[in-house]
């Protein structure tokens, strides 16, 4: 069953002598509860197609269909609610808030949401970080923690509202080995168990091994 | 906005020594504000009590009656004019003084006699301006109960009230007797029940001398009638439009203080706008000191923007959080800077109180609600540019910061 597809994608930065076209008529189609690495060179695409995956950036042509809404139609609020609804985002460097609890940046996707921290909102938080491993630090200031310990933590957010699609940038390229390993064996586990599609960026292919789909982006363009 | 405010709380609280600083920079900006106003309201207060608060709003004089002209009996062609020495009075005053007392915006209707006199102690003596005030209205123009610096302010047959400065030129002491004689010749003797000082030196205190009503009669040779009416109101401003109203009921010459006052008017004003311009100015400085702190931090947090972006933050809880953020600066900033306003001017003497000499600041005009809710207005409106810029911040780029 078909979550996304992007047909005949185009992204251009700049214009006339200095654009530079990144995208170049990229055709891709995820289906639901898949678990596929995005690979590729560097300068490859990978990063700007997650963007445009994420609702973060409009393609400069092409089609982009999530749960068969027309996402390049969409506005600047239209594309906000959705991400919020359905995408869930880890990124390379965590990229938690660091005046905030563990706990307060894995339930911020939600309250943003709701309006305030409710307390089904922080049970499901906390709920989500002792999955993560990291019962006894859901309280501690973000800031404090480890590299892993704040990746589990931006894993345990991408999934706190439940999101059809996670997209993951190089998830594990800043972790030593025994935390990149403990990271992708959670993100397999949720995806085996609730069924959440995850595309993850990656240039490491022994983590790109661990996914049951490889896509490799070059020039722009699927190329495997 | 629960959450909005909490994510603005925190922030304030992460950067402590950042908060406070900007806090107590607002704070001092409402300082300045509240002093200032204190220090216009009172100076206006000070001089409107030394000028046009101790001085009729309204005055009826007595006009100077045109000769009259005599024409004798067998025809003779003859102009001839029947010399008149005696002081113009207000005849009709007396009449008409119960109405124009009842008046609403009449606070005191004083009837005077006044005129020109010697005063004499033994071998000494001085020209003095006599005021004939009635007893039990000593007071009511010219606060003489406030100036008062001893002996007894209410003026009984017999009694005189001179200023400090013509006692001290005659060495008089309380209880003394003098002689007051009109350019009419009429003398009258009167002991010394009270001594007043109005200013710092000369003027009123070496000029001039108060007695009751009946000896002014005696003196000036007036059995009735008053040579002047002097009014004051509950709003002095509004002497223009009472005088008017007196000539039209009475026919008897009212004129308001304006008419001979437009300069101390005009500086009043010009005073007043002084104060708004000070006043302006520490606002600005507010305004510009809240949105530059909150562009730098607008700047330093465009990572943590760019996140709230990603996890589906609209522009518009950007805008908010941020907004917050110089609100509650502005709030904390206002009731500190207005707490430390009011606690310093508690030292200096109250309104009633005010000396020669001595700073008239007036705590009562600290307008301190004013300055919290003007403060923040302005870091409302501070912040509004730096917010808006935050929520145009693109994700993509601050996430990769």
């Amino acid at each position: 069953m078909t979550l996304l597809r992007v047909t005949d994608l185009v992204k251009t930065f700049g214009t006339g002598d200095t654009a530079t076209r990144v995208l170049r008529g990229l055709n891709l189609t995820l289906a639901k509860g898949e678990m596929a690495a995005l690979l590729g060179p560097s300068g490859s695409g990978k990063s700007t197609l997650l963007t445009i995956l994420g609702t973060l950036m409009q393609p400069t042509s092409g089609g982009h269909d999530m749960l068969d809404v027309d996402l390049t139609r969409a506005d600047d609020a239209e594309l906000t609610l959705f991400r919020r609804a359905h995408i869930g985002f880890v990124f390379q460097f965590h990229n938690l808030l660091p005046d905030f609890t563990a706990l307060e940046n894995v339930i911020f996707p939600t309250a943003i949401a709701q309006g305030r921290e409710t307390d089904a909102a922080r049970a499901r938080g906390a709920d989500l970080l002792t999955r993560m491993g990291l019962q006894d630090r859901i309280h501690f200031p973000s800031a404090k923690l480890s590299g892993g310990q704040k990746q589990r933590v931006a894993v345990a957010r991408a999934l706190m509202n439940a999101p059809e699609l996670v997209l993951a940038d190089e998830p594990t390229g800043n972790l030593d080995r025994a935390s990149a390993a403990q990271v992708m064996e959670l993100i397999a586990q949720i995806n085996r168990d609730q069924g959440t599609t995850f595309l993850i960026s990656t240039h490491d292919e022994k983590i790109a091994a661990l996914c049951a789909r490889q896509i490799v982006v070059g020039d722009g363009i699927v190329t495997g | 906005m629960l959450y909005a405010l909490k994510i603005a709380m925190r922030y304030l609280t992460a950067s402590k020594a950042q908060t406070a600083l900007l806090v107590v920079g607002v704070a001092l900006g409402v300082f300045i504000f509240i002093f200032m106003s204190a220090l216009i309201g009172g100076l206006a207060e000070f001089i409107l009590a030394r000028t046009a608060g101790d001085m009729a709003h309204i005055t009826i004089v007595a006009q100077a009656r045109d000769p009259e002209q005599l024409t004798p009996s067998n025809g003779v062609v003859l102009l001839a004019v029947q010399s008149d020495t005696a002081l113009p009075d207000l005849r009709d005053g007396a009449a008409f003084l119960p109405m124009i007392g009842a008046m609403p915006a009449v606070k005191a209707a004083s009837p005077q006699i006044t005129g020109a006199a010697v005063l004499q102690r033994g071998l000494r003596a001085a020209q003095v301006a006599v005021t004939g005030l009635q007893t039990g209205q000593e007071s009511a123009i010219t606060n003489l109960q406030g100036y008062l610096v001893a002996g007894d302010a209410s003026l009984r047959a017999g009694t005189v009230l001179l200023g400090q400065s013509l006692v001290d030129d005659l060495g008089l002491a309380l209880g003394q007797t003098i002689t007051l004689q009109a350019t009419s010749g009429a003398r009258a003797s009167l002991t010394l029940s009270g001594i007043y000082q109005i200013g710092t030196g000369g003027g009123p205190d070496r000029a001039r001398a108060y007695v009751s009503l009946g000896t002014a009669r005696g003196l000036f040779a007036m059995p009735q009638g008053y040579s002047r009416i002097e009014i004051k109101l509950y709003d002095l401003y509004a002497a223009d439009g009472v005088a008017t109203q007196i000539v039209q009921q009475t026919g008897l010459p009212a004129e308001s203080w304006t008419k001979g006052g437009a300069q101390l008017l005009e500086a009043l004003r010009a005073q007043a706008q002084t104060g708004y311009f000070l006043k302006s100015f520490a606002m600005i400085s507010i305004v510009i000191g809240i949105s530059s702190a909150l562009l730098l931090s607008t700047y330093r947090r465009r990572p943590e923007i760019g996140i709230m972006r990603a996890m589906g933050a609209k522009r518009s809880f950007v805008v908010v959080v941020f907004v917050l953020q110089g609100a509650l600066i502005g709030l904390m900033g206002g009731l500190l800077g207005a707490t430390l306003g009011y606690l310093a001017l508690l030292p200096f003497p109250t309104r009633d109180n005010f000396r020669a000499g001595v700073l008239p600041m007036d705590i009562t005009q600290g307008s301190y609600g004013l300055a919290i809710l003007l403060t923040l207005i302005g870091a409302i409106a501070a912040s509004i540019l730096p917010a808006r810029g935050a929520a145009r911040v693109d994700p993509v780029t601050a996430i990769g910061q």
